[in-house]
């Protein structure tokens, strides 16, 4: 949408005086889509959820009397022989920030109404995002099989399962939520779905801006829950 | 902000990218470290700059005008309230479990699985 129709017509004063400007002038007060700015507003929303499990599980790991499992070994894996600690949540944060990055490009790409480009860079985000759920999905069974319930595990403060399982799991959850969307939005590209609309690819960033905030929450879920 | 929303050279989104991979290499590091204050603040550190490389650049947050900006990050600075209310009641919870049930404050030890 054009900054014209936005704003009345009138000149965008910069910097706080804008801010200012912004919120007491007669207009739409965020100079960008209402889809983005609703986005926004949801991801704030989802920002206060992640964050209400995050102190949750702050607040049982400082309570409990019982030792703390040590993430480290729990998570570790057998490669080469060796354990090494972490290696399937590292391998899957790394896996995260690539689809972060192919998803940048696609947004970068829709801007350019590069329609296969930006069909395909979203098919590799949704691909590198279902490898991800994969990888979870493996991690809950292995540590189902060892013994781990929302409610004990072999390995210390009963609180530890109940943790990680809603944190991962409403994490996942998001994520293979995302993955929906980037489809849907993908195939959308594709068929000239926009095309009719005006040729306006700001879905493509409105979609991003989800996606980029999965792997917003995964960074501190990985500092929080895997390293702390 | 331009008529066809944000638009920028590639080359920003290639160094981000790289510069995750980077940090995230440090943060998977840090695992290494022995505990302590240093590791603690090093992970700390390296989320803070993901999350800010996330929300600046491929967020395009840092392109947005101030009225947007604080709209979103300005709210969760409130969080910050709650870590502290919730870290001093943990702390009350674990003092009355000593001392009424009689409980032992445990250090974490290491109880691996193998």
């Amino acid at each position: 949408m054009s900054e014209a129709v936005l704003d009345g017509g009138a000149q965008e004063v910069p910097g706080k005086e804008g801010l200012v400007e912004d919120w007491a002038r007669d207009k739409q007060v965020f100079g960008v889509p209402w889809g983005k700015a609703m986005m926004w507003i949801f991801l704030l929303s989802d920002t206060f959820i992640f964050s209400c499990f995050l102190v949750g599980y702050m607040s049982v790991r400082i309570a409990t009397t019982d030792p703390w499992p040590s993430p480290s070994e729990v998570f570790a894996l057998q490669a080469f022989g060796y354990d090494v600690p972490l290696l399937l949540i590292a391998i899957m944060t790394f896996v995260l920030i690539t689809s972060s990055g192919t998803m940048a490009l696609a947004v970068n790409m829709g801007y350019r109404k590069d329609r296969n480009k930006t069909f395909w860079l979203m098919v590799a985000t949704a691909l590198l995002g279902a490898t991800f759920v994969s990888m979870q999905a493996y991690e809950w069974t292995k540590l189902i099989s060892e013994g781990v319930r929302p409610w004990e595990n072999p390995f210390g403060a009963a609180q530890f399962g109940s943790s990680f399982f809603m944190i991962t799991g409403f994490h996942g959850m998001h994520v293979s939520a995302g993955v929906i969307y980037l489809l849907v939005i993908a195939f959308r590209v594709r068929n000239g779905f926009y095309e009719k609309r005006g040729g306006n690819y700001e879905i493509v960033e409105i979609t991003g801006l989800y996606w980029h905030f999965v792997d917003l929450v995964w960074v501190f879920i990985f500092a929080f829950f895997y390293l702390w | 902000m331009a008529e066809e929303g944000q638009q920028h050279p590639l080359k920003i989104y290639w160094i981000m990218w790289g510069a995750l991979f980077v940090l995230s290499g440090f943060s998977y590091a840090t695992d290494f470290m022995d505990d302590g204050a240093v590791r603690t603040f090093l992970i700390l550190l390296f989320m803070m700059l993901k999350a800010g490389g996330i929300t600046w650049i491929f967020m395009h947050m840092g392109w947005e005008r101030l009225a947007l900006k604080l709209a979103i990050l300005g709210p969760p600075v409130a969080i910050l309230v709650l870590i502290w209310l919730m870290s001093l009641e943990g702390l009350y919870i674990e003092d009355t479990r000593v001392e009424y049930y009689g409980e032992s404050t445990m250090e974490p030890e290491t109880p691996g699985h193998h």
